[in-house]
């Protein structure tokens, strides 16, 4: 179900319950990771914006906070935790459903994702199946 | 694999299992028996096929037909029903049945991911002043020992499986996950061939039959719902998968998969 709003045409025409396409934002500094997730992404019909670590995912959303964001643990500049923590609170930053995707696969740190305010988790490698279920789990798909 | 392999094995699953196996499909056989003949130690399928038929061996055909049933599944599938047991049907039971036993069934439990999402949903919260049993059962022996076990690879635990789910229920075990014990336990396993009487097995409140129907032949599917509509204890319901029915059964208002017989499911509409 997609959240919807009212947009004007260029013509003038008001449309009303135009469905607004989803945006999700791919944190990772492997541009092949990115390119994998945002051919499964735009799959599922997000809108995908790429960002190579946290502090530049950090910058993405001030200007624009996505639906989803799929986010890689262990980057440089700003890890994925760090990212999580400012993430949220940033005003609005609790909106965003934040999906870690990490080879990390130790329960601890899965824990400590969840804890922090993630609200799903995907270990590596991933499919798009894995993608589909965590995202509607999460509750943006 | 000749053509009358093929057709050896489509006889052999439909006799056996009532499973509906195209002899046509060449490439679907191979790969399925491929592992067979592999674990037993025949040099290739068609090996495996001559073993079966010419030494008459009833071991052998039946680790061929096991081979040849479906195996998707996935935890939690269909959302909504595990949602439906354990926050309505549950507690209603529990509430017109005060000190008594609830008996759940899964049919077909394939790798246990089915049974084990109702077991670990219970054990989150289970309905006050009963008890609970759960069985599980599958044709399977292979499947069974797996679900058993409780031991899940990585790709499988992410199908279905909330992380919450996953840091409170399982721990790391090598390459994979292994459920906590005390889920485990609550589940009890047996070998069952639908096809077969299913009276001895006593009446359930629940039955879940997901996922095999549809690949069912006519004739068999006719017999293992009559069978399982007998195991239905009075007001039980029989639980489908999503596109799956039960035509002497009727579904339940806004109970995704439920069926009932027609007149417990309209007085408890
Ligand atoms: C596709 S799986 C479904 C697993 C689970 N119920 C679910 O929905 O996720 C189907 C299972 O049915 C079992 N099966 C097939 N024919 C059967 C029969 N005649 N009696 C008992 N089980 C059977 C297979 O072994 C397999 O594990």
């Amino acid at each position: 179900m997609h959240p919807s709003l009212t947009i004007r045409r260029e013509n003038g025409d008001m449309v009303k319950d135009m469905p607004r396409v989803k945006l999700a934002l791919v944190i990772d500094d492997s541009r092949v990771v990115r390119k994998v997730a945002r051919r499964i992404l735009e799959d599922l019909d997000f809108e995908v914006a790429e960002a190579g670590d946290g502090a530049e995912g950090l910058a993405w959303c001030r200007t624009e906070m996505p639906d989803a964001v799929l986010l890689d643990w262990n980057m440089p500049v700003m890890d994925g935790l760090e990212f999580l923590q400012r993430l949220r609170q940033e005003p609005g930053g609790d909106a965003p459903r934040v999906v870690f995707c990490s080879v990390e696969n130790d329960l601890d740190r899965v824990r400590s994702a969840l804890d922090a305010g993630a609200d799903e988790y995907i270990m590596k490698p991933f499919d798009g199946d894995i993608v589909a279920s965590k995202l509607t789990l999460a509750g943006v798909l | 694999m000749t053509p009358q392999d093929r057709e050896l094995i489509a006889r052999l699953s439909a006799e056996r299992a009532g499973l509906r196996v195209d002899p046509d499909k060449t490439y679907l056989l191979e790969n399925r028996l491929a592992p067979v003949a592999r674990r037993e130690g025949f040099a290739s399928v068609h090996d495996l096929v001559a073993a079966i038929r010419d030494r008459d061996d009833d071991r052998l055909a039946w680790r061929a037909v096991e081979a040849m049933s479906p195996t998707e599944t996935a935890f939690f599938r269909e959302p909504r029903t595990f949602e439906c047991v354990v926050s309505e049907v549950l507690p209603d039971l529990a509430m017109r049945r005060p000190g008594g036993t609830i008996r759940l069934w899964s049919a077909a439990c394939g790798g246990g991911q089915e049974v084990y999402s109702l077991a670990m949903a219970l054990s989150e919260s289970s309905p006050p002043g009963v008890t609970v049993e759960v069985f599980a059962s599958d044709l399977c022996e292979r499947r069974l020992e797996k679900a058993q076990a409780g031991v899940y690879s990585q790709f499988e635990v992410q199908r279905g499986l909330s992380a919450r789910r996953l840091v409170t229920h399982f721990e790391s075990l090598d390459d994979g996950f292994v459920l906590s014990p005390r889920v485990r336990q609550m589940v009890r396993w047996r070998r069952v061939n639908l096809m077969e009487d299913l009276s001895r097995l006593g009446q359930f409140d629940l039955v879940l039959c997901r996922g095999v129907l549809g690949h069912l032949l006519e004739d068999a599917r006719a017999r293992v719902l009559s069978g399982l509509e007998r195991t239905l204890a009075p007001g039980g319901r029989l639980v489908l998968g999503a596109g799956e029915s039960a035509p002497g059964l009727s579904p339940v208002a806004d109970r995704p998969g439920f069926h009932g017989r027609a007149s417990a499911a309209r007085a408890a509409a």
